[in-house]
């Protein structure tokens, strides 16, 4: 008797590298001006959207070996003017005020991504106080990098859990008293915005007026910037659109707003990201999924780590792409810095 | 089979299969009337599309509209209210016939 054979349905891929080959962009490194490192997933929090999956019980921690040779690295290259702490919440990682310090020392620009409410909660699972982060971040000049998800309550909570919103207005409040956001104070603080659920965010220009109009007027907040990112289709937040089933209408949305302005200027191309063991990627998100930075050439290509770190291979390596990329790509573009259009 | 299914948006540019010119013709004149900023911003345009989708109750533009209005950065509290603008005008078109209810009685002696 002959087989009847349906066809399977089929998950629907997206290729990011055809949507550059039509548009003929070819986006290699353009500098390494930036080192990322992610020194914990522990963090505080457990927020709905968090591409790392970070909360109160992860324990993967940056060890003393490697956040030495990141301080070699930064002292070894003039070329990397910035160094980007983020986590999890970075200031539970054990060696964190040693690595600011030396790179401040270095006469490195320092963004710490801060996520507002370690300041109350402490560390999880030390009890460790966090309460002189705002002194101890102006006394280093360090940039602060806070995500506050909207200006009301309602969406913040929602996004990073009940009572957070007041938590950070508070806590926004004692950078304000030590003078960040503060015109002439030098202590940049700017905030990020990344939209609630499956959508693209709004102009960054017009966000960041309503941001300051009502952080202003309800409570007398203030900062620099405002920086709005996509939500990445990876992980926790993945997980949730395809509990929904809404993975696919949203993997669509970021393929139909394909911006090849915002291509030329996504981040990996001046940035390289080290994960907590020190293992090198082209950005945060290639981090958790695991696609390693890798050099050479056939037959003798290798997976690069902050150990054997060498500028030069790093800068004729081809950036790994996938899936995801749409999200740095989409309207006026994401970066960990915020619209790139 | 429902008459509206979400996926029939994406779809809309087919009724242009005939009579092409005239379809894009309406594309030009809505992309320019409702997807740029002029007198009014996006964000203002997507409050009134909103406000007439719910007028008109079109499943379609409700979810469009929803839509953009987020991405043009408007919250619920905005968001409601430009309906309930929508939803008292309605109010007011019935109530206002209310005249014309009553020039009937006044003219069958009746109030």
């Amino acid at each position: 008797m002959e087989t009847l054979e349906l066809p399977l349905p089929q998950a629907q891929t997206y290729s990011f590298e055809a949507a550059l080959d039509s548009h003929k962009l070819d986006l290699k490194p353009l500098s390494l001006e930036t080192l990322q490192i992610n020194i914990t997933k522990l963090c505080n929090q457990a927020c709905l959207h968090c591409h790392v999956d970070s909360s109160p019980k992860r324990t993967e921690q940056m060890d003393e070996r490697t956040a030495t040779r990141v301080v070699e690295i930064l002292a070894q290259h003039d070329d990397i003017k910035k160094l980007d702490i983020t986590g999890g919440a970075p200031e539970l990682n054990p060696h964190f005020e040693f690595v600011v310090k030396e790179a401040r020392k270095l006469g490195k620009h320092v963004m710490v991504r801060h996520n507002l409410t370690v300041q109350f909660d402490g560390n999880p699972q030390t009890g460790a106080s966090m309460t002189h982060l705002p002194e101890f971040f102006a006394e280093q000049g360090v940039e602060v990098i806070s995500s506050l998800p909207y200006y009301q309550e309602f969406y913040t909570d929602k996004q990073r859990g009940l009572g957070v919103f007041k938590k950070s207005i508070d806590a926004m409040r004692r950078l304000n008293d030590v003078g960040y956001g503060k015109p002439d104070s030098g202590l940049m603080f700017n905030l990020v915005y990344n939209p609630v659920g499956a959508f693209l965010p709004a102009s960054q220009v017009g966000l960041e007026a309503d941001y300051k109009r009502e952080l202003k007027e309800k409570f007398d907040l203030v900062f620099n910037n405002l920086y709005t990112i996509t939500n990445m289709p990876i992980h926790r937040f993945a997980e949730s659109l395809k509990r929904r089933g809404g993975y696919e209408e949203y993997m669509e949305k970021l393929v139909n707003a394909f911006n090849p302005g915002a291509a030329e200027g996504v981040m990996c191309r001046s940035l390289i990201s080290v994960g907590y063991d020190g293992r090198l990627f082209d950005c945060d998100f290639n981090q958790m999924l695991e696609m390693q930075v890798t050099t050479g050439v056939n037959g003798s290509t290798r997976h690069r780590t902050i150990f054997d770190f060498d500028a030069s291979e790093l800068m004729q390596r081809n950036i790994l792409f996938d899936a995801h990329c749409y999200g740095c790509t989409a309207g006026a573009g994401s970066s960990c810095g915020g619209a790139t259009a | 089979m429902n008459y509206y299914e979400s996926k029939d948006l994406a779809r809309f540019a087919e009724v242009g299969k005939f009579r092409k010119e005239l379809m894009d013709k309406f594309f030009d004149y809505y992309g320019e009337a409702t997807g740029t900023d002029g007198a009014l911003t996006k964000r203002e345009k997507a409050l009134i599309g909103l406000a007439i989708a719910h007028f008109k109750q079109c499943p379609y533009c409700i979810e469009a509209y929803t839509s953009q209005c987020l991405e043009n950065g408007s919250n619920p509290d905005q968001m409601t209210e430009a309906i309930h603008v929508a939803s008292s005008l309605a109010a007011g078109m019935i109530l206002v016939h209310g005249v014309q209810m009553q020039n009937v009685l006044m003219k069958h002696d009746a109030m």
